[in-house]
């Protein structure tokens, strides 16, 4: 009979987890695995909630395995490291993101692309090499084999850097895949949100001229005078968008909901390229006409490996650039969860796991 | 009041359009520009039957203006050329395929990419510079600018070639764009007619893996014995389809009608690439989780810029390639276009125009 997640391995371990699909998160008493010979250890400072939290703990992909702890943009400070491990050590302030876990031995593992590994394990809720489910960052600490941990430099501050492990990487990585990070370019960010004020920050600090495309106008003001974006479409304003059709040479798209592509294949100049990072649950309508007459393309992305996403912490760090965060105690995550649904954020929750998570034992 | 299409310019021409959105070709008497400075005037040979001309002769598109005479598939000999002609001269046996004018002063035009140019003059149902209609190949003769008009390789086939100068190029360009080219690499080409049957030739010729994805079984033998498909996959198959998920470093797609991407993009590998060049009438339902989880992507192309259609042309002739036709007389088009609705046609129909263009 399969132990039960406090005795299943050796080091206690608490956080809050959902246990079912109401997606309430409640103080839960786990366990992690000793610090093996490739582990490093680290106490949990700060997780960044992720709207794929949301969807996992309501269970909203299917997958879900409750209990449930949730949290993939999490930084703190190292505690152990095995013997094994040549990277890092105690005292160094470090992160984890989506994976914990791939094959090392596929093509995409050698290419340095463990995110599209067939055998990618997430941070949460995957069964990891030993058969046990992975618990994420909104808990008091982490073992992570040493290949999944990223350096945090010093000069970034750790509660605003840990949504770039997440959000950041998931921007960071198709700008650079898809040519859109050359001075000059003209880049569009559809949605204002976690992903997309990232997106405007790095595409400003490669040198690109951003248009951020949103439903919303009263978010002009924070685009142009806060994230430093160089205009603002609002999308079902038909006149702004025809005036800007033909005009971009890439958009990157983070809106998961349904909506219409049509207006973005239009935005295009002829060879643009429309990125995808939200993933609507259904399909989406592609118009051919627009994609074959300007022989644009529709692409996606998914995160990035972490070689990739080493460097992009080190860019970040190098321009000055975090998330904009709205730090909370860990017993007002499930009102942050309500606020999150409906958007209520500028632009990204994170929980203040060091000070406020404490186990009633 | 408008010139009517007989007297609006000073050559007398003959051809065949289609007057109304019944789609039905009759004989039809209009007339072409003077051979200006720069212009070629070509005797036309052959004219392959493109399954645009279909859509456009019943309007299907929405934008045909009747009467419309199609064809832009045009193979012929250069009859008169004007002072300034430079690349031509009389008896040259030259093509014009999809596109007669652009802009030729924007980006597109600068960068060999008059197809995208935003002016783009389209070889027939468009609007000149002068403000006349164009009319297409399914004529006598045809007058155009220098700089559109292809040099047509000797060693090609004037009847088999003429197809190369649609469909050709149709799937010659995203190839070469897209960077389907690499030995090795393994690519599908869904829909095996005019343009699909072109791209598994091309593709050999490249030094790709070739599967054809069709929905009819009975194409198989032809595919993989006449035109040397490697494999081929039945779409309506979903054992056959499930084995082949993650097997394809890119995808042609040349079905023009409605259907599914998501099997398609099944069978992509990572970073795997689906190019759809058909013009369906309505928007396909395009799936985005899988896009996002193996970084694929959907791209579209229309024909290519002139340079490249003549590096086609030269390509083609250098490996043998060449289209598989059936020749017909101008008299049975409409035979033809009803065949070609039932895509009964292995895998262009070509008007032998010389020969049965009579007045």
């Amino acid at each position: 009979m399969a132990k039960s997640p406090e005795i299943e391995h050796p080091s206690k371990a608490f956080g809050w987890a959902a246990r079912d699909t109401s997606g309430l998160l409640s103080p839960f008493n786990f366990s992690r695995r000793a610090t093996g010979e490739k582990d490093v250890t680290f106490k949990v400072l700060f997780c960044g909630i992720c709207h794929s939290d949301l969807h996992m703990v309501k269970n909203e992909w299917g997958s879900s395995i409750y209990p449930l702890i949730p949290g993939h943009e999490i930084v703190g400070v190292v505690t152990e490291v095995g013997s094994k491990v040549q990277k890092f050590k105690v005292g160094d302030k470090v992160g984890v993101g989506c994976m914990v876990g791939a094959c090392h031995s596929c093509d995409n593992c050698d290419n340095n692309l463990e995110n599209y590994c067939p055998k990618m394990i997430l941070t949460y809720g995957a069964k990891y090499y030993d058969g046990t489910i992975s618990y994420g960052g909104y808990s008091d600490t982490m073992v992570s084999d040493e290949h999944f941990v990223v350096r945090i430099p010093d000069n970034l501050p750790l509660d605003a850097s840990a949504p770039l492990l997440c959000a950041g990487i998931t921007v960071y990585s198709p700008l650079r895949f898809y040519g859109l990070d050359r001075p000059g370019m003209h880049v569009g960010v559809v949605g204002l949100g976690g992903l997309g004020h990232v997106a405007v920050k790095f595409a400003k600090a490669m040198g690109v001229k951003v248009t951020v495309i949103s439903t919303s106008p009263n978010k002009k003001k924070e685009a142009l005078e806060h994230l430093g974006a160089d205009s603002f479409l609002v999308s079902k304003d038909q006149d702004q968008m025809q005036a800007a059709q033909g005009t971009m040479d890439g958009i990157i798209d983070t809106v998961s909901a349904q909506h219409p592509l049509l207006p973005l294949i239009g935005l295009l100049k002829t060879q643009g390229k429309l990125v995808m990072v939200g993933a609507p649950e259904k399909p989406l309508e592609l118009p051919v006409f627009p994609l074959l007459m300007g022989r644009k393309l529709l692409g996606g992305s998914c995160i990035g490996g972490m070689k990739e996403t080493q460097e992009m912490i080190d860019f970040a760090a190098k321009h000055n650039i975090t998330a904009d965060i709205e730090i909370i105690p860990i017993d007002y995550v499930n009102t942050a969860m309500e606020r999150l649904l409906k958007a209520d954020v500028r632009y990204r929750f994170v929980i203040d796991i060091g000070n406020t998570l404490k186990s009633s034992n | 009041m408008a010139k009517s299409p007989e007297e609006e310019h000073p050559q007398k021409a003959f051809g065949w359009a289609a007057k109304d959105s019944s789609g039905l070709l009759s004989p039809f008497h209009f007339s072409r520009r003077e051979t200006g400075d720069g212009d070629v005037t070509i005797k036309i040979l052959y004219c392959g039957i493109c399954h645009s001309d279909l859509h456009n002769v019943k309007n299907e598109w929405g934008f045909t203006m009747y009467p419309v005479v199609p064809g832009h598939e045009i193979v012929g000999t250069v009859t008169k050329t004007g002072k300034n002609v430079k690349k031509f001269k009389v008896g040259d046996r030259v093509g014009v395929g999809v596109l007669v004018d652009s802009c030729k002063r924007c980006e597109s035009c600068q960068q060999d990419l008059e197809n995208y140019c935003p002016q783009m003059v389209l070889t027939y149902n468009s609007y000149s510079q002068d403000g006349t209609k164009t009319y297409g190949g399914y004529s006598d003769i045809v007058v155009v600018d220098e700089h559109y008009v292809l040099r047509f390789p000797e060693n090609l086939p004037p009847d088999a070639g003429a197809p190369l100068l649609c469909a050709g190029i149709t799937v010659y360009s995203p190839m070469k764009y897209y960077g389907m080219t690499e030995p090795g690499k393994h690519l599908g080409v869904a829909g095996l007619g005019g343009l699909g049957h072109v791209a598994v030739k091309i593709g050999k010729a490249f030094g790709l893996k070739v599967t054809v994805i069709s929905t009819s079984p009975k194409k198989e033998d032809e595919a993989i014995n006449r035109l040397g498909a490697d494999s081929f996959l039945v779409s309506s198959d979903p054992a056959k389809m499930k084995a082949a998920i993650n097997t394809l470093d890119y995808i042609i797609d040349t079905v023009s009608a409605v259907h599914p991407l998501a099997p398609l993009i099944s069978l992509l590998k990572l970073n795997g690439k689906l190019i759809t060049l058909g013009l369906p009438e309505k928007p396909l339902e395009l799936p985005i989780f899988p896009l996002v989880l193996g970084r694929k992507l959907v791209g579209g192309s229309d024909v290519g810029g002139i340079k490249e259609t003549q590096e086609m042309l030269d390509f083609c002739a250098e490996h043998g390639i060449a289209s598989d036709i059936e020749l017909i007389k101008m008299g049975d088009i409409n035979m033809a276009m009803e065949r070609l609705a039932k895509s009964d046609v292995k895998y262009r129909f070509v008007i032998d125009v010389a020969n049965s263009l009579s007045q």
